[in-house]
């Protein structure tokens, strides 16, 4: 997944979970029914999972710029600079 | 978010705490509901009233118990314990309570219930103090529910006597 993907599946995943969480909650109270809350609550979990797990390719409509191979040779990579280590003094 | 495992575990993480919300949301609801119980107990007969070797008391009797307690389901109770307890004092003990009966209401249909029965448990006294002794039965009940607190009441009906002599 690409940076943008990324952003796109948390929030997407965080809004299904609450929306689902509600109208479970609204269902089950209205009904009188705890086992039908459960249900519609595991069943948006479920599809919560399918959407936002997976690395579908909507998730990846911003894809990184990588270098070209060809480029490499004309920015060379950079050397660590090497220092000199410090005699530690003893007293 | 990196990778599919981190997902599913963000994903899960979220959504079980999302759960456990719920569930105290559900618990708290319990709270929005009065209930209005009812009952009431007869002493239909004494069937004997002995003194026992070890020097307690025993009595056993036939009981009449009704109730209503339909009012005290809501969505989240998963079942409902009652008992009925026979309550006196004594100059040992301030408050004996000594339960004759229990059952227990799995649904709102069973609720409201009529029965005839014998003590289920035995009404022994710790010593021998029955005789003439005036009492009361108290009918407790625990709503149990299917998640988060447990509510317990009672309905105290008094007036009730044991025989003078034993039989």
């Amino acid at each position: 997944m690409d940076w943008q993907g990324q952003k796109l599946a948390e929030q997407l995943m965080q809004t299904l979970l609450l929306a689902f969480a509600v109208v479970a909650f609204v269902a089950g109270y209205w009904l009188g029914s705890f086992q039908m809350m459960l249900l519609i609550y595991a069943g948006g979990v479920a599809l919560t999972t399918l959407i936002t797990v997976p690395n579908w390719p909507f998730f990846n409509r911003h894809p990184l710029k990588w270098l070209d191979p060809s480029e490499v040779d004309r920015h060379p990579k950079p050397q660590p600079v090497k220092s000199k280590k410090k005699p530690t003094k003893q007293k | 978010m990196h990778s599919f495992g981190y997902r599913a575990n963000s994903l899960l993480t979220f959504a079980v705490t999302i759960l456990a919300v719920m569930c105290a949301m559900a618990s708290f609801s319990d709270n929005l509901n009065t209930p209005s119980p009812s009952s009431q107990v007869e002493v239909l007969s004494i069937n004997w009233f002995q003194r026992q070797p070890n020097g307690n008391d025993e009595v056993s009797m036939t009981l009449n118990i009704s109730a209503n307690l339909q009012s005290m389901f809501t969505w989240n109770t998963k079942q409902v314990f009652v008992f009925l307890a026979a309550e006196y004092a004594t100059p040992k003990n301030s408050l004996n309570q000594v339960s004759l009966w229990d059952g227990i209401i799995p649904s709102k249909e069973h609720a409201k219930f009529w029965i005839h029965t014998t003590n289920k448990y035995r009404f022994t006294d710790q010593g021998s103090n029955l005789r003439g002794k005036e009492f009361n039965l108290t009918l407790h009940w625990h709503v149990m529910p299917k998640t988060g607190k447990m509510f317990a009441d009672k309905i105290v009906m008094t007036g009730f006597r044991l025989p003078e002599e034993y039989r």
